[in-house]
């Protein structure tokens, strides 16, 4: 099986990968990297948000060997040298998670929803968000930390 | 002593989770995070039909995939015989029977197969080539249906399900003000966000298992029954836990699979549930049909209360939601009865789900009271603060600590209650019906004896015990009540848990880790800061105050609804959670265990519905886009608020539990709101548009 | 997921080449629709072919019409200054669709060629005519609450689950499709088949065919616009039923109207007749109720999904007072 090289929070990574191994499973199984989690497999959850590009997509929902040119983000790649992002103390500060298995899809998505710059009130944010379940329903934690983002990154 | 002794009070106030870093940063491990070398996969196949035997099962197209290396069905595994639930040994599996021993088929779902390969990929693969041929009878899935058996269940915990005080149907033939109305809830299921998963290793005769779990010993103890093992040789490790809300705490068939599998092969199995077996194998709350008769005089005095609920059970299952319990003691009223009959259908075994018993319950209690608070014209509010009662009614002992009242009024204040028109319609902003809805809350203050070890280590102390943390804040909680026994700063405490090996704890469900762990906590660590030696353990457990107090935690939930009746759209635009709890030990993490009850009642009141296929009994709401649960633009305005009055006679800390309270009631805050906006009473949950135009 | 495997298309012609070369190959670009039927075993293509480097991924727009090549992702469409400005409708059925990394994800063509949501399609385990011809239909004596009314047949009765495609058809757009041969326009209204007695075709798609792009010629009725959309939850869920219109006016009086349904559709259901009731008409509850009462004609109400007739008139004349109010 040919090796397949994948770059991942910029750095390369060449492991072997069947064509039916979605981006999900190749980040977590073939390549350790846990922090995305899988809530449905199905793209019904939004836990596995990581960035393509820049852009936030759902990791379970395409292939692991379509992205083969593509700057991938994950979870991991988000605090630099251990120094957390405004967006991950913004969540700790407002306990924006209880169990925190949706939080690494939650953070990815509101670095999506920054990035693309649409959703600025509170209604706006809410619907933006609204691809990322939260059973525990920190919702209004969710919406402080990510109000508090995208006020920060318009200024 | 060396360490820094500190004045500041840490117990009580709104620490940041000391676990916030690994979960914003994907560091927080959960079971199928953990790292395993050498694992192979392993994938459920689920029967097909709700009822009936398998006639033939085909393996042979499945085997052949390469990288396939074994399927376990009912005509090789190995004969394992499902332990009864035993409460006083800490061992309590969620079903009557073990899958794969047999060709009898009893639920839509079964495990019918385990396929064990060298990928996740192959696994699935392979498991869609297996060939099950049935011959199918036809389920019982109705909770009316004649042919379904049906019993009246004796006891809930030790609480009787069928009981009565006084004469309720004289009363009822008495009284003034009467209620005669029929609410029903639908079955629920608990959805965590993180799928269940077992990672089962074999060292030698020691098996280790790695899942999500709200009882580790229990499932240590279950997993070392059904391979005869002594309990010492079983290690459940469980660190993070992504969500419980119940269907994490009884032991599960497929733990034994993960771990059947492994011995097997000889090497590690990773396990993975899919989210469409989670919704059909690991539990669901029954359904409930509850019939309530409510008799009062024409001053809003209740004279009466009748609460007769059907419920539905489960051929695999044992355990029975008790929608009246709480009827029996929530108000003052001299005349009380209620009923329970459960019918036996061919549906997947129930499990507690958040607040079993209240979360039913108290919807047509508490939508009941307020139909009566309409027909006597008395204010919601004012019909509760009549029918307060500072002694159990059930049991004639004190509460320990009751601040129902207190949170009515303080919420009623908050909310600006008095401007409340008090008929229905008379609100209105733009396309929608405003509306104002209020009930109460309640859920039990339980506590179990539990035991804490601490380590001293240099200048940090480790702390542990065999606890759960599923997004309660344990961690956290326990961190500040160790650090204030011990006094020192919060960054010289490590607390461990997630550890079957560690001194035992309660099962996190009940409410009780907080009022059962911290008072051991406290105690071990008081034990070395007193000591001054190494290390310190401690037991606590309640006392004879169990037999002189009722200990119970009470609230008040406000509703704000937006009705756009045209096109039967319903929006919570506001809601006020008040809650007496006693000490509240981390605000920070006690408000986000609120704000989440209320979603969880949100999506009981307006969404939440697991449908069954009424002839092949298959889970129609298996997924995550079918099983609605509030996404984020649901959620409006939410707000906590806490009486806090430390119940000190429940434990030294003065704290109860507060993970299931924050959903009692909602729904029928929610439903009464909906009322007043429109004046039209809705009785079955959810409230779906067609049940609004 | 059975194993397949994967090529690259980088060229129109390599793509239509390879489609036309292996037996049961299809084609994947966003993939959220591809990848998820495989996961539930409803399709097992044994060769996909990547076409994400095909040149469709461009909007054109121009005095006559707006162009949207089929790998534009959906969000890209929705945010677009064009569309936004002169196709309201549009970009709003494409926010009101899925979650915001759906949006980013899905493209154009794929949307259109979407497969129902319907559960017993999706689970291979239960009867359906659509995935297995000839095999029946579990909905009908199941649980079909979200399930068609119009368009139906005694052969199926799953809804279309797309909101772009009821703004579509609201809006006469042109598919445009390349084979082999050549490339053809169809206009959106003849894409779609409705059940009948084969609902396992549900276009005209040919076999090796492929969307390249969908044309919206500009014209009236569209600038004062909505898309409405009815559902359980406030997002991330299908409609119960959604409404695309668009009004042109003559100071109160409606000149031209369009009007399409979704939610409620074996396919993506345009209302001319509708329409017609409103052309000329005083705009008001008035005209609005009749268009209500023409638009859901011909509906086939059944036990679970009966409230849809009564929800989607009143969807319909909730959506006209919208754009009168938006004016």
């Amino acid at each position: 099986m040919p090796l397949v090289s994948l770059k991942i929070n910029g750095l390369k990574h060449k492991i072997e990968l069947e064509p039916n191994v979605t981006l999900l499973d190749a980040l977590r199984e073939r390549l350790g990297l846990t922090g995305t989690k899988k809530g449905c497999d199905f793209g019904q959850c939004g836990a596995c948000t990581v960035l393509i590009d820049g852009r936030r997509v759902l990791a379970c929902l395409t292939l692991a060997m379509m992205h083969k040119e593509a700057e991938i983000t994950t979870i991991e790649g988000v605090a630099v040298a251990g120094r957390l992002h405004s967006l991950q103390t913004a969540f700790i500060e407002h306990d924006a998670f209880q169990c925190g298995f949706c939080t690494p899809g939650q953070i990815m998505s509101a670095l999506g929803v920054v990035q693309e710059g649409h959703a600025k009130t509170d209604d706006e944010i809410r619907e933006a968000m609204s691809g990322n379940i939260c059973r525990c329903g920190a919702y209004t934690n969710i919406l402080a930390a990510v109000r508090e983002e995208v006020t920060r990154a318009s200024v | 002593m060396t360490a820094t002794v500190t004045r500041e009070s840490i117990v009580g106030t709104p620490v940041d989770r000391v676990d916030g870093g690994l979960k914003v940063t994907g560091q927080a491990q959960y079971a199928a995070d953990t790292p395993v070398e050498h694992a192979a996969f392993a994938v459920l196949v689920s029967s097909t039909i709700a009822r009936g035997r398998i006639l033939a099962i085909e393996t042979e197209a499945a085997v052949a995939i390469p990288g396939v290396l074994k399927i376990f069905t009912h005509e090789n595994a190995p004969r394992f015989k499902q332990p009864d639930p035993d409460w006083m040994n800490a061992l309590v599996p969620s079903q009557t029977f073990m899958p794969l021993q047999s060709p009898e088929i009893i639920h839509y779902g079964q495990q019918v197969a385990v396929v064990v390969a060298e990928t996740f990929e192959t696994a699935r693969a392979a498991a869609a080539l297996v060939e099950v041929a049935y011959e199918v009878k036809p389920p019982l899935l109705l909770l009316h249906d004649p042919a379904a058996p049906r019993f009246q269940p004796d006891v809930f915990f030790g609480e009787p399900m069928q009981d009565a005080r006084g004469d309720v149907d004289a009363a009822l033939a008495d009284a003034g003000g009467r209620i005669d109305a029929t609410y029903t809830t639908p079955i629920e299921s608990h959805n965590a966000m993180e799928p269940h998963a077992t990672i089962a290793q074999w060292n030698g005769h020691r098996l280790i298992v790695h899942e999500p779990s709200q009882w580790m010993i229990g499932t240590r103890n279950y997993l070392a029954k059904v391979f005869d093992l002594a309990p010492e040789d079983v290690h459940v490790i469980s660190p993070f836990v992504g969500g419980g809300f119940g269907a994490k705490g009884f032991s599960l068939p497929h733990s034994v699979f993960a771990a059947m599998a492994a011995r097997a092969i000889g090497r590690p199995v990773k396990l993975m549930l899919s989210r469409a077996q989670v919704f059909t194998t690991t539990g669901h709350r029954a359904q409930t049909e509850q019939h309530l008769r409510i008799g009062a005089s024409d001053d809003g005095q209740l004279t009466a209360i009748d609460h007769a609920s059907t419920i539905s059970s489960s051929y695999a299952g044992w355990f029975i939601e008790p929608p009246g319990l709480t009827t029996m003691f929530l108000y003052a009223c001299p005349n009380v009865r209620i009923r329970h009959e459960a019918a036996t259908l061919n549906l997947p075994a129930p499990c507690p789900m958040r607040a079993p018993g209240e979360a039913p319950g108290m919807f047509a209690l508490e939508s009941a009271l307020d139909e009566l608070a309409a027909q006597l014209e008395i204010d919601p509010i004012d019909l509760r603060i009549r029918n307060d009662a500072q002694t159990d009614p059930k049991t004639k002992l004190p509460f320990s600590s009751r601040h129902l009242v207190e949170c009515l009024e303080a919420g009623a204040d908050w909310f600006k209650w008095d401007r409340r028109p008090k008929k229905p319609r008379q609100m209105r902003d733009g396309d929608e019906l405003v509306g104002w809805g209020v009930a109460t809350a309640t859920y039990a203050g339980l506590r179990g004896p539990a035991s804490a070890r601490v380590r001293k280590e240099d200048d940090r102390y480790i702390v542990e015990v065999a606890t759960h943390d599923l997004g309660t804040g344990m961690y956290t909680i326990m961190t500040q009540v160790a650090a204030e026994a011990l006094g020192v700063p919060i960054s010289q405490v490590e607390c461990r848990i997630g550890d079957s090996r560690f001194p035992p704890a309660p099962v996190a469900g009940g409410s009780q880790s907080t009022a059962s762990v911290m008072p051991a906590v406290q105690a071990a660590c008081l034990k070395l800061r007193e000591s001054g030696g190494e290390m310190a353990e401690a037991d606590a457990a309640p006392g004879d105050e169990q037999g002189r107090y009722s200990f119970q935690s009470f609230g008040a939930q406000f509703a704000e609804v937006r009705v756009d009746e045209a096109i039967g759209r319903v929006r919570v635009s506001r809601f006020l959670g008040v809650f007496d709890c006693g000490k509240i030990l981390n605000p920070k993490t006690a408000r986000s265990q609120m704000l989440g009850g209320i979603v969880f009642g949100i999506g009981q009141a307006l969404f939440e519905e697991a449908v069954v296929d009424p002839r092949t009994g298959r889970l129609l709401t298996d997924s995550m886009a079918e099983y609605r649960v509030p996404v984020n633009a649901d959620v409006g305005e939410l707000e906590i608020l806490f009486v806090e009055e430390p119940d000190y006679v429940l434990n030294p800390l003065g704290a109860r539990g507060v993970g299931e309270i924050g959903i009692t009631g909602v729904a029928a805050a929610i439903a009464n709101a909906i009322y007043h906006a429109i004046g039209k009473r809705l009785r079955d949950l959810p409230i779906t548009p067609e049940k609004l135009l | 997921m059975q194993a397949f495997e994967l090529l690259t298309a980088r060229k129109t012609d390599d793509a239509l080449a390879l489609i036309a070369q292996y037996e049961g190959a299809a084609f994947i670009a966003g993939g959220t629709t591809v990848v998820d039927l495989m996961k539930c075993g409803v399709t097992l293509p044994p060769v996909l072919i990547d076409i994400n480097g095909l040149p469709f991924g461009e909007i054109d727009a121009n005095e006559e019409r707006i162009r949207i090549g089929a790998l534009v992702r959906n969000s890209d469409v929705a945010y677009d200054r064009n569309v936004v400005h002169r196709l309201p409708m549009l970009s709003k059925a494409f926010l009101s669709g899925a979650s915001g990394q759906l949006r980013n994800m899905a493209t154009v063509g794929g949307n259109l060629l979407q497969r129902t949501r319907c559960p017993y399609f999706r689970d291979p385990a239960s009867r359906c005519n659509k995935r297995e011809p000839g095999t029946g239909c579990d909905a009908f004596e199941g649980i079909h609450r979200g399930h068609a009314i119009l368009g139906t047949s005694n052969h199926c009765i799953a809804t279309h689950p797309s909101d772009a495609a009821v703004a579509l058809i609201a809006l006469d757009a042109v598919v445009e499709l390349a084979a082999p041969g050549g490339t053809r326009r169809v206009p959106i209204e003849e894409f779609y088949i409705v059940p009948g007695a084969t609902p396992s075709i549900e276009n005209v798609l040919l076999k090796g065919e492929l969307i390249t792009a969908v044309e919206i010629p500009l014209g009236a009725a569209q600038r004062n616009a909505t898309y409405l959309k009815v559902r359980d939850r406030a997002s991330y869920e299908f409609a119960l039923v959604a409404v695309a219109a668009g009004l042109e006016f003559d100071g109160g009086t409606i000149t031209q109207a369009r009007l399409a349904l979704g939610g409620v559709g074996a396919i993506p259901w345009r209302v001319r007749g509708a329409e017609q009731v409103l052309a000329g008409k005083k705009a008001g509850p008035q005209a609005f109720k009749e268009a209500a009462e023409a638009a859901l004609e011909g509906a086939i109400p059944r036990r679970d999904n009966a409230f849809k007739v009564e929800l989607a008139k009143r969807a319909v004349v909730r959506a006209l007072e919208t754009v009168v109010r938006e004016r």
